[in-house]
């Protein structure tokens, strides 16, 4: 199922949920929507649930207008954040539920009923829990057991919001994994709404990243990532420093450091911001002859493979702390050790002209 | 030393500092209690003594007398239309009320808890105004040989007037703090509003329903004052158990009127009771809702 | 951060737009039945005292019989209110903080007013303290005579009124964090200290809607009462006694009259009710 979004606006009094939302939704695929919290992400999927009501714009499933269409026959299926088991049933007759409240002619006989939850149960790998009430389940389970249940009624599209958003950090992490195994077999065209930027890189396939109730980018994770739009995406995605320089002329300045910037050749003289990812920064124990920024290293956290430097520029074209990763190879043929002066280079910056504050509203 | 309860609920250094020292706490406990035996256990046990004071024989003739068999048949009459019809009011209320936002909604919200801050003879009274052979029904009814004031429909209408509010301020908090989620899910799932109602809503208010229910109840079966003014004491016909209490009380058969003020203090009793095990299971039910 | 932003999100969801149905049907129903048992009799009240001119009716509820009865309801139902915030106090205090045997039962107790029929208690209420009752005929040579005066008032309104202010400040005890009394308790303060200055003013807005209901509940309660005052005009006649009585005379104008003072004055503190209710809220939502 195709879904298309054209020109939704909504509003809480004064606040703007949504502003003039455009948005194409390829059939299969599995979207984020990804923004920080009050940036439209649920309202959004909401509207598209037909939860709730958009002040203007429509909303077409498979090119047709479903904008006033009653939610019963808009055929999604929702996994609320807070999951929304029936307390008072139990799983097998909450994933029963919509089978059975189906008008006389259409609602499948007991036999059916009985197999088809079975199936999804086994599908979700909890048929063992069938007898059990929600408050017996631990999130994770429940957490299952809400998409079993929004399954059973055959959705043409499935809408989950903040799916991993209650449960613990390792939970989390084996539902996602096991999120995106069942999309890849089932094939159903997904939307699910989260703030956790590294839950949309890993999961979907394309990412919605929402700001303010506006659309700040749609891309792959790796086009959102490796490319981001503007700099709240830069800020949003990943960690990332910031540094502040000057271009002009097709050239940008960071203190000393000269790089090219041929996006800019008109550029006379203007404030600019560079935002470079920690990986993207080379770190020299001397200055092999090229131009690069001196600083200081305040702090190492040597866990694992990588090893991240937090350092101190010392020609103040940073008002934050710097932050490098390096592979442990790297680190220890550096030998670098707490206070030691290195010098730093980005491999790789985006520039963006103005000042921070300007650049982000 | 000894006198350490079992029931301590937080471990013996937490009490120190947040503790009063013994003396000053069985002081306290003692004034706590010296009052409440004063004004609820001794009048407890006088209704259940002064009942008994001639012996079992005179009590059951008390009770079982026509007279007093009428008034326990009003009384459950009463009871038996008032609680229904409160009923489909509270959840009717508690649905508008918990489940939407819309204009005037604390205005309708503290209008619910109106008869509570009205008089129960001024709640009586006003019925009187309506149907009494002076009020605006009056001349009405008598033309079609009806009659609500003296008669049963008055003591209903009183009954479900000082009523009104006693499920819908159970219900509205229960089905706040349980948000909608699990009705939109319903919804979603293709439920009917109906559907949706009878099996995800009302299973999860069922034991606030009953907890507005038993007090509804006790209302409903104990009123007197409101009851009282739309009676007109007619013995056999239009008298409650409360109020043929009062009428044997100014007969001076003081015996025959604590015996069936006895029956009343039972029912008050089991109130309590009912009361207590259902609270546990309502706020099990209003919590269960937030972390699930 | 999960916690904040699902609130945020549920202020956004504003319920208007809600899917959910039956908001008309539910909405017409509820106002359908409150109009018809509530809204339209009350109103009878006021409509009915229309028919008096002004003097008429000022002088009607300025009679002395009739402020007298204002008097005694109000002093009466005052001192029983005041004594139920301080015990009441008290009782809510022992049950949340000391464990003792049989509190389970004293706890369900606390309810018997609002469960015993206003007769019985009425009835039983004069048995223990007519001048050969219970009490009575310990405190009758002692020169204290309860039953049959305005003391006796003051009993029943007492019993009346105690579940309100343990009710009410109850939870708020409850909800009191042990943390903040331990602080009070390193940084040098007294047990004393630490109640007039950490929890009294905690539980103070509890307290006063406690006593607020249990005045409005007084200043209405008739049943209870009648018994044990002897209801000598000018003595120990209640207000809602004198609506009684006027109605019994068929002096339904005289009734009515005096009935919408009481129905001003209900709604009255019914509005100071909620606005403290409602600052009660505003300070556990804060906390």
């Amino acid at each position: 199922m195709t879904i298309e979004i054209r020109n939704l606006s909504r509003q809480f009094g004064a606040f703007t949920a949504l502003n003039n939302i455009n948005l194409k939704v390829r059939p299969g695929e599995l979207l984020a929507l990804l923004g920080p919290s009050g940036s439209g992400k649920t309202t959004l999927l909401r509207v598209i649930a037909g939860l709730e009501t958009a002040d203007s714009g429509q909303v077409l499933f498979n090119q047709e207008d479903s904008t006033d269409k009653h939610i019963r026959d808009r055929h999604v299926g929702f996994v609320f954040q807070h999951y929304a088991l029936f307390r008072n049933m139990t799983i097998f007759d909450n994933v029963a539920f919509g089978l059975r409240v189906r008008p006389g002619k259409q609602r499948p006989g007991n036999r059916e009923i009985h197999q088809r939850v079975t199936e999804l149960l086994q599908l979700v790998q909890l048929d063992w829990l069938a007898d059990r009430y929600p408050h017996q389940l631990s999130g994770g389970q429940r957490q299952r057991i809400a998409l079993a249940r929004a399954l059973a009624v055959e959705p043409g599209v499935l809408l989950l919001d903040e799916p991993f958003g209650a449960l613990d950090a390792k939970v989390r992490k084996e539902l996602r994994a096991w999120l995106r195994k069942l999309h890849d077999d089932m094939h159903m065209t997904s939307i699910f709404v989260t703030h956790d930027q590294e839950e949309a890189l890993e999961v979907a396939d394309r990412i919605v990243v929402m700001n303010r109730g506006c659309i700040e980018q749609i891309g792959t994770p790796d086009e959102v990532y490796e490319k981001p739009a503007n700099p709240f995406v830069y800020e949003f995605l990943g960690h990332v420093n910031l540094f502040h320089g000057r271009v002009h002329q097709g050239h940008a300045w960071i203190g000393d450091l000269e790089v090219d910037a041929p996006e800019y050749p008109e550029a006379e003289d203007l404030n600019a911001i560079a935002y470079v990812r920690p990986h993207d920064i080379e770190v020299n124990r001397t200055l092999n002859g090229e131009p690069a920024l001196a600083a200081r290293i305040v702090h190492i956290l040597a866990i694992g493979p990588i090893v991240r430097l937090e350092l101190a520029g010392q020609d103040n074209q940073s008002a934050d702390n710097i932050y490098a990763e390096i592979s442990k190879a790297r680190f220890r043929e550096l030998r670098l050790a707490k206070g030691d002066q290195v010098f730093i280079k980005p491999r790789r910056l985006d520039l963006f002209p103005g000042d921070r504050h300007l650049a982000l509203s | 030393m000894t006198a350490i309860p079992l029931s301590q609920t937080s471990p013996a250094p937490h009490k120190v500092v947040t503790q009063e020292s013994p003396q000053v706490r069985r002081i306290l406990i003692l004034l706590a209690l010296s009052f409440l035996s004063l004004f609820l256990l001794l009048p407890l046990v006088a209704v259940f003594f002064e009942a008994l004071r001639k012996g079992w024989e005179v009590y059951f003739v008390a009770i079982t007398e026509p007279d007093a068999l009428a008034a326990i048949r009003l009384t459950l009459i009463a009871a038996a239309i008032a609680i229904p019809l409160n009923l489909l009011f509270g959840i009717a209320a508690a649905w508008t009320i918990a489940k939407f936002e819309f204009r005037g909604k604390s205005i309708l919200t503290s209008l619910i808890d109106l008869p509570f801050s009205v008089s129960p003879v001024v709640a009586g009274l006003i019925y009187v105004l309506i149907f009494g052979l002076q009020g605006w029904a009056g001349p009405w009814l008598r033309e079609h040989d009806l009659s609500v004031i003296f008669a049963v429909p008055g003591i209903v209408l009183a009954t479900i007037f000082v009523t009104v509010p006693f499920i819908a301020r159970e219900l509205i908090p229960l089905m706040q703090a349980q948000g909608s989620e699990e009705e939109e899910a319903a919804i979603i799932l293709g439920a009917s509003g109906w559907q949706t109602l009878w099996y995800v809503t009302l299973p999860n208010i069922k034991w606030g329903l009953l907890y507005g229910t038993i007090l509804c109840n006790a209302r409903a079966m104990g009123e007197f004052g409101a009851v009282s003014v739309v009676s007109g004491h007619i013995r056999g016909l239009t008298n409650t158990l409360s109020l043929h209490v009062e009428i044997l009380y100014n007969e001076y058969n003081f015996v025959a009127a604590f015996a069936v003020a006895s029956l009343l203090a039972l029912l008050a009793l089991v109130t309590l009771a009912l009361k207590t095990l259902v609270e546990a299971k309502v706020a099990q039910q209003a919590s269960r809702g937030n972390h699930s | 951060m999960s916690n904040h932003k699902y609130h945020s999100g549920k202020h956004h969801s504003g319920k208007r737009h809600s899917v959910l149905p039956g908001f008309n049907l539910a909405l017409g129903f509820t106002l359908l039945y409150l109009s018809l048992i509530v809204l339209i009799p009350l109103s009878a009240a006021f409509i009915h005292t229309a028919q008096l001119t002004w003097p008429e009716f000022w002088n009607t509820v300025t009679a002395p019989r009739v402020v007298a009865s204002y008097r005694l309801t109000f002093g009466a139902s005052l001192a029983a209110a005041t004594v139920n915030a301080w015990f009441g106090l008290l009782v809510a205090w022992v049950l949340v903080r000391y464990p003792f045997p049989g509190k389970r039962l004293v706890d369900a107790l606390i309810d018997l007013p609002f469960a015993l029929p206003t007769s019985v208690a009425g009835i039983t209420l004069t048995a223990i303290y007519a001048g050969n009752g219970w009490l009575g005929q310990y405190l009758e040579p002692l020169g204290i005579r309860v039953a049959f005066t305005p003391a006796g008032v003051f009993v029943a309104l007492t019993f009346i009124g105690l579940p309100f202010v343990v009710r009410t400040v109850q939870p708020v005890l409850e909800d009191i964090e042990k943390e903040l009394e331990e602080a009070a308790a390193m940084l040098g303060a007294t047990r004393w200290q630490t109640f007039r200055y950490i929890i009294f003013p905690a539980v103070l807005p509890a307290l006063t809607t406690g006593f607020a209901l249990a005045f409005a509940r007084a200043i209405g309660e008739y049943g209870s009462v009648i018994f044990i005052a002897g209801n000598i005009p000018m003595v120990s006649e209640i207000t809602p006694l004198l609506i009684i009585t006027k109605l019994e005379q068929y002096d339904y104008a005289g009734a009515t009259a005096i009935a919408v003072v009481m129905l001003v004055i209900s709604f009255i503190l019914l509005l100071i009710i909620n606005l403290l209710q409602w600052q009660v809220r505003r300070r556990s939502t804060k906390a």
